[in-house]
């Protein structure tokens, strides 16, 4: 483990959150499983945000911060996206994101 | 050496929740890939993060996720594997993002010292997050509250325009 450090090892790790997150949000049919994607990718964020921050001279308490922020709008993304995926199951009866074509209020 | 159990946990059950076909599977996988967060978070000391990333996602997001996926019909079976055309461009996207990212990391200067971990405790958090932020906070406070406002109302009223549609 020369030459590679601590926050390079997390970083790694969070951008293989973000490609395979990216990758499966492409490669996914169902709203749910996009959304499943979007939140490993927001996954990603928050721990290269947290590793950033503790591990760099910024400050560690803004980092945790700026994650929390995450948290908060991962929640509020997650409650309305499924609110909006229940009534597109409940109109159309399925949810596979390739057979959604109209879009009538 | 908990690190590299954690990131390879973290990365196996990631890879698992994308490509499992039945939902159900694939949330529980989240599920795992979360805790891996969880401990990671701990490991960089900061506890408090790590408590309320366990509560928020593995609890009350999954639980959310659970919920939805038992509620509507989830054609497990019809979820065919993409033709290769199709899937292709996906992974030739997630690669790229993932090596230019590599890139970035790896030639930003001053990333050869190791720096000694910065532990924040709760308390030291929560005093400089209500000290310095607490706008921000009650911000993102609206926001869920919004959002809640905004699913309920969604969820209900869009149903009973259907049930007369129908009837």
């Amino acid at each position: 483990m020369n030459g590679i450090t601590h926050l390079e090892m997390y970083q790694f790790v969070s951008l293989m959150l973000l490609g395979l997150g990216l990758f499966g949000l492409v490669r996914r049919r169902s709203l749910v499983g996009m959304l499943i994607s979007v939140e490993l990718m927001l996954n990603g964020a928050g721990l290269s945000i947290v590793a950033s921050g503790q591990l760099t001279p910024a400050s560690a308490a803004m980092g945790q911060l700026a994650t929390l922020f995450v948290m908060g709008l991962a929640a509020a993304e997650v409650a309305l996206i499924l609110a909006i995926i229940i009534v597109v199951s409940r109109r159309f009866g399925h949810i596979e994101s390739n057979n959604l074509r109209t879009m009538r209020g | 050496m908990i690190f590299y159990l954690t990131g390879g946990l973290i990365v196996a059950s990631t890879a698992m929740a994308i490509t499992r076909r039945h939902m159900v599977h694939a949330v529980i996988y989240l599920l795992f890939s979360f805790f891996g967060t969880a401990i990671l978070f701990y490991l960089l000391g900061a506890p408090l993060l790590a408590a309320l990333w366990v509560i928020i996602y593995a609890g009350a997001i999954m639980v959310l996720f659970l919920f939805v996926v038992m509620m509507i019909r989830t054609d497990a079976t019809e979820e065919v594997m993409f033709p290769l055309n199709q899937w292709l461009p996906a992974a030739i996207f997630g690669a790229i993002y993932m090596a230019v990212g590599a890139a970035v990391v790896l030639m930003t200067p001053g990333t050869e010292v190791a720096l000694p971990l910065m532990a924040g405790s709760p308390r030291e958090f929560a005093l400089y997050v209500f000290q310095n932020h607490w706008l921000s906070i009650e911000i993102v406070s609206l926001l869920l509250l919004v959002a809640l406002v905004g699913a309920m109302s969604l969820g209900r009223g869009k149903g009973r325009d259907r049930t007369e549609d129908e009837a």
